[in-house]
């Protein structure tokens, strides 16, 4: 694909989870420990040297030749070795001649990557230790950067990783994929890295800064994703049009102070063109072949959102046509929300009130603040401002961070007045 | 102008938990720091950087143990000499090494003169 722009300088996370990706493959996924703490040390020794020595030429190639050597050291010493596979051994001597740099070697490494995904998303995981497992192994990130972006406490994470490791240890689960289960693993790996993506996307109850960082890990695995034969797939494209779309527009979600801005308030001139652009280059790719998926809708829906001018002249019509194959193929709560508010965008806020009110599964909406703050939204648009007030009370009641606080009590302040001044 | 070695504790445990993030962000640090004191001509020496641990031998006995150990909590990272005229100077400079930041501490000892 074409190039995505140079996202963020975290050369060291990048560079963790390709040696980490690469030490697993060469030392087997029993030994993923083992590997993390090969990284931990590569990565320190470059700290002990790097600033006597300066900067080497090829930072990666450097990180690899120190990772391997150490690594087989480790080996050496490591008394089990009898028990290696005829196979590890093979792909030790292998490993031991590799060059570090060169379109070869990227093409490796990518693999390798690629194989950890799959291995992240092995089906004895929850949802959660798969993405609390990708984020340790192919995104660099330590068990209290995971705990700060998941919300989760450190031990939790850190016991949700023990339990991986112990899977991989126990149940030999392998990199080396049987072809038959490739399509299965590749469907978990899209939720994992979609729910990784929106983990940072609905920053909802924490400041935005880490969080954003998991979009953007996000989207650079789904472009791993994209470039790699294996996972090349119209689903691929459509996933990261999506995320494309929606990193795009991450920014201007939050004013200058850092409040929560509505989608009819955000200033379009600070999304991301470049992005966008790549959003549309994948868009096509995705829709080229006969699938159409969830991945694919949403990046349509997302499509729309950026091709509108404004609020105003989106075209609310094809939004809600898509909403409705949408609920079809996800039938879930938001989704059937968000479609309703596209319903009354499009077809007025009556029918968006009358939509909302026979929202299925309500019961699962209870707690979520939006839902009363569409009503409220809906009801002002049609003049019932009492209407609107008691909404908005319950919206801020329901309230999950001081940032939604902030945002619902300034919608009910600015309606407060004009039901004074009436 | 008068040189001051400057030598940095660290409690090694504290890269057992760093994440790759804060490892580069501490690398950066040490290059913008040894690249002011050098521009700024203060750089004497910058030494290599230390093993964890080695030999200890001490006192009479001259008996050779491991050591020192990994419990250390302030054990010698590294080292580095500047040459300032005054030690107040020096320290203003040492204010700026990373160790700090990774809740290390820095000696700063003057060298005697030998001319």
């Amino acid at each position: 694909m074409a190039e995505l722009p140079e996202l963020v300088d975290h050369l060291f996370r990048r560079e963790a989870g390709k040696l980490t990706a690469y030490l697993s493959r060469m030392l087997g996924l029993s030994r993923l420990e083992m590997a993390e703490d090969v990284v931990q040390d590569t990565l320190c020794r470059a700290l002990e040297i790097w600033p006597v020595k300066g900067f080497p030429a090829q930072p990666t190639a450097w990180l690899m030749r120190v990772a391997r050597n150490r690594a087989l050291d480790l080996l050496r010493r490591d008394s089990q070795l009898d028990a290696l596979t005829p196979e590890l051994g093979y792909l030790q001597q292998l490993r031991k001649d590799t060059q570090f740099e060169g379109p070869d070697f990227e093409l490796a490494i990518q693999d390798d990557q690629l194989r950890m995904m799959f291995a992240c998303c092995h089906p004895q995981l929850s949802a959660m230790a798969q993405v609390s497992l990708i984020l340790k192994t192919l995104c660099g990130f330590s068990v209290a950067e995971i705990a700060h972006a998941l919300l989760a406490h450190p031990d939790a994470v850190e016991k949700r990783l023990s339990r991986a490791r112990k899977v991989f240890r126990e149940s030999g689960v392998s990199l080396d994929l049987n072809p038959l289960e490739i399509p299965d693993r590749l469907e978990a790996v899209y939720q994992a890295i979609y729910l990784l993506f929106n983990e940072g996307y609905h920053a909802s109850r924490s400041a935005a800064g880490v969080r954003e960082d998991l979009c953007f890990e996000a989207l650079r695995l789904a472009v791993l994703l994209s470039e790699h034969p294996l996972s090349q797939q119209s689903k691929t494209s459509a996933l990261l049009a999506l995320f494309c779309f929606q990193t795009a527009r991450l920014n201007s979600r939050f004013d200058l102070d850092g409040e929560l801005l509505q989608l009819a308030e955000q200033d379009r001139s600070r999304w991301d063109a470049k992005l966008i652009r790549q959003g549309f280059v994948c868009l096509e790719q995705a829709i080229k072949g006969p699938e159409l998926s969830a991945y694919h809708l949403e990046a349509v829906i997302a499509a729309l959102h950026c091709s509108a001018a404004s609020h105003a002249e989106t075209d609310w019509a094809k939004i809600l046509e898509h909403y409705d194959l949408l609920y079809r193929l996800k039938p879930t709560p938001i989704v059937a929300l968000n479609r309703a508010i596209a319903l009354g965008f499009a077809q007025g806020p009556e029918a968006g009130m009358t939509e909302l009110e026979d929202l299925p599964d309500l019961a699962l909406l209870r707690d979520y603040p939006f839902y009363p703050a569409a009503l409220a939204e809906f009801s002002l648009a049609s003049g019932q401002l009492e209407a609107a007030q008691t909404y908005f009370q319950q919206a801020l009641a329901l309230a999950r961070n001081p940032s939604e606080v902030r945002f619902f009590s300034l919608r009910l302040k600015l309606l407060k007045t004009a039901l004074s001044s009436d | 102008m008068n040189k001051y070695m400057l030598l940095f504790r660290i409690d090694p445990g504290y890269f057992k938990t760093v994440s790759p993030e804060q490892m580069q962000q501490t690398l950066n640090k040490w290059m913008d720091w040894k690249n002011r004191l050098e521009q700024e001509g203060h750089l004497d020496q910058f030494g290599d950087r230390l093993q964890h641990s080695g030999k200890v031998i001490c006192g009479k006995t001259k008996e050779i143990t491991d050591g020192p150990f990994i419990e250390v909590k302030d054990a010698v990272q590294g080292y580095l000499v500047l040459q300032t005229e005054t030690l107040e100077q020096a320290s203003e400079l040492a204010l700026g090494c990373p160790v700090l930041d990774q809740g290390g501490s820095v000696e700063i000892r003057p060298l005697i003169k030998t001319d």
